[in-house]
């Protein structure tokens, strides 16, 4: 069966490893965090300014003053920080932080990513998407496989408006893990049930299968 | 000491013209300029451009300025959540430049800092490059950013004195330090007006000499975008 979101946000946390600092955008990669392994040590960075965001707060206890970037009253752990946008930046452009989970509309085989304008219909703006997929070398992307339409968004080329180009390195959907390798979408891990044909049939970009593709195991 | 307190909004507000250019502090509805973006609505300044991150929402920060038509040109890099802003971006009113947000916030530290550009990465290979220098550094490429040009900065700090020290609290502090000396004149609003001496010297974020003119604001709302919490068990 084709994963829903937290259980995309489950095998997308299984790619966050000890000592790393991670940035989480909005939607499904803000969901991430609540399915970390608990016996490992992770920062999350928020570009808004701090680093070693915690969870929402207790009814009563919300702070006008400490978001993150999704403008959601938010708490700090022990150990963290508050800076201002250019350092936050600083941290991200300066690939200071090893992880980067986001949302796209679209992924192409050669890693662009287009994530923040529909023409004519849509311009909410990047945010901090542009840099953050300028400069990290670890990108996961979060996404459906397809659109309501059930027409793939795992594509060739990108048709809207590209936030990075060459920059995605593994996407994470309801049915898949890829690898973007080579020019192709390398077929890593099927969702629990899902077939390759399914996979296949759902995605228009180059797909390799090489070998038994197993199935994600989630917890 | 060098006094830069002025004893209200009014006072700080003065210069203010039609078709300025304007820097406004804030990330969503956190940490903005709530009274000076208040007695800009007062005084109908109009055919303004805005450098903010964001627009506010409908009603509050600087949606209210576009509410009342009051701004030709808005620079962010997002601006969800806003409908009216949808609206008059869509219909031509109103002229948008989207800036990835490191970019945003690197304009007005150039700006405070003295240089006039820099090379970034964000944006290579999208429209936001297009009709700019690129270039290539260690086998990447890098496309080049103009510094922000603004007549004023309105920023928003939790604690400031007289001197134009300031302390920004949490994630309110957000693009109001990168601001602050990126304009002519930096217009500080602290939510606690203290003594000069009383901040430790160790602590100040934003030394005075990047500050023109502070006051005391008045009636923070500080309201909340997206209130979310957990429950107790």
């Amino acid at each position: 069966m084709a994963l829903d979101k937290i259980g995309i946000a489950k095998r997308i946390a299984q790619e966050v490893q000890d000592g790393f600092y991670v940035n989480l955008g909005i939607g499904i990669p803000t969901l991430v965090a609540n399915y970390v392994r608990n016996d490992i040590e992770v920062e999350f960075q928020s570009e808004n300014g701090v680093l070693g965001m915690g969870p929402f707060p207790f009814e009563g206890e919300e702070d006008a003053d400490v978001i993150n970037a999704g403008k959601q009253t938010i708490t700090t752990m022990p150990g963290a920080s508050f800076f201002d946008s250019s350092m936050s930046f600083a941290m991200i452009r300066g690939k200071h932080v090893d992880l980067t989970i986001l949302g796209a509309m679209e992924v192409s085989e050669n890693g662009n990513i287009a994530n923040w304008k529909i023409p004519g219909k849509m311009v909410k703006g990047m945010g901090g998407a542009m840099d953050l997929v300028a400069s990290a070398e670890n990108i996961i992307v979060a996404m459906m496989h397809t659109n309501k339409r059930g027409e793939s968004k795992i594509l060739k080329q990108c048709s809207l408006p590209l936030t990075g180009v060459g920059c995605v390195t593994k996407v994470v959907t309801n049915l898949a893990v890829l690898e973007v390798k080579n020019n192709a979408f390398n077929l890593l891990e099927r969702a629990p049930g899902v077939s390759i044909e399914e996979i296949q049939n759902a995605t228009e970009g180059t797909l390799i299968i090489d070998g038994e593709i197993p199935e994600m195991i989630l917890s | 000491m060098i006094n830069k307190k002025v004893n209200n909004v009014q006072e700080a507000l003065k210069g203010v013209k039609n078709g300025m250019t304007f820097m406004l502090g804030g990330f969503g509805l956190c940490g903005i300029p709530e009274n000076a973006i208040s007695e800009l609505v007062k005084r109908d300044i109009r055919d303004v451009i805005c450098i903010s991150n964001n627009a506010g929402v409908d009603d509050f920060g600087l949606g209210l300025l576009l509410q009342n038509k009051q701004i030709k040109k808005m620079i962010s890099s997002y601006v969800g959540e806003n409908d009216e802003f949808e609206r008059q971006m869509l219909s031509g009113e109103l002229e948008v430049e989207l800036t990835p947000q490191g970019t945003l916030a690197e304009k007005c530290r150039a700006a405070q800092a003295g240089f006039p550009a820099f090379y970034t990465p964000a944006g290579y290979g999208t429209e936001v490059a297009e009709g700019k220098e690129t270039r290539e550094f260690d086998g990447k490429m890098y496309v080049l950013e103009d510094a922000f040009k603004a007549d004023f900065a309105f920023v928003k700090a939790w604690k400031g004195d007289a001197a134009g020290n300031l302390i920004f609290k949490g994630t309110s502090r957000n693009f109001n330090p990168n601001m602050c000396g990126a304009a002519t004149i930096t217009v500080a609003e602290v939510e606690e007006m203290v003594e000069v001496g009383e901040l430790d010297p160790n602590n100040v974020h934003i030394p005075g000499i990047f500050v023109q003119r502070i006051f005391q604001g008045e009636k923070y709302e500080k309201r909340i975008e997206q209130r979310t919490v957990r429950q107790r068990n």
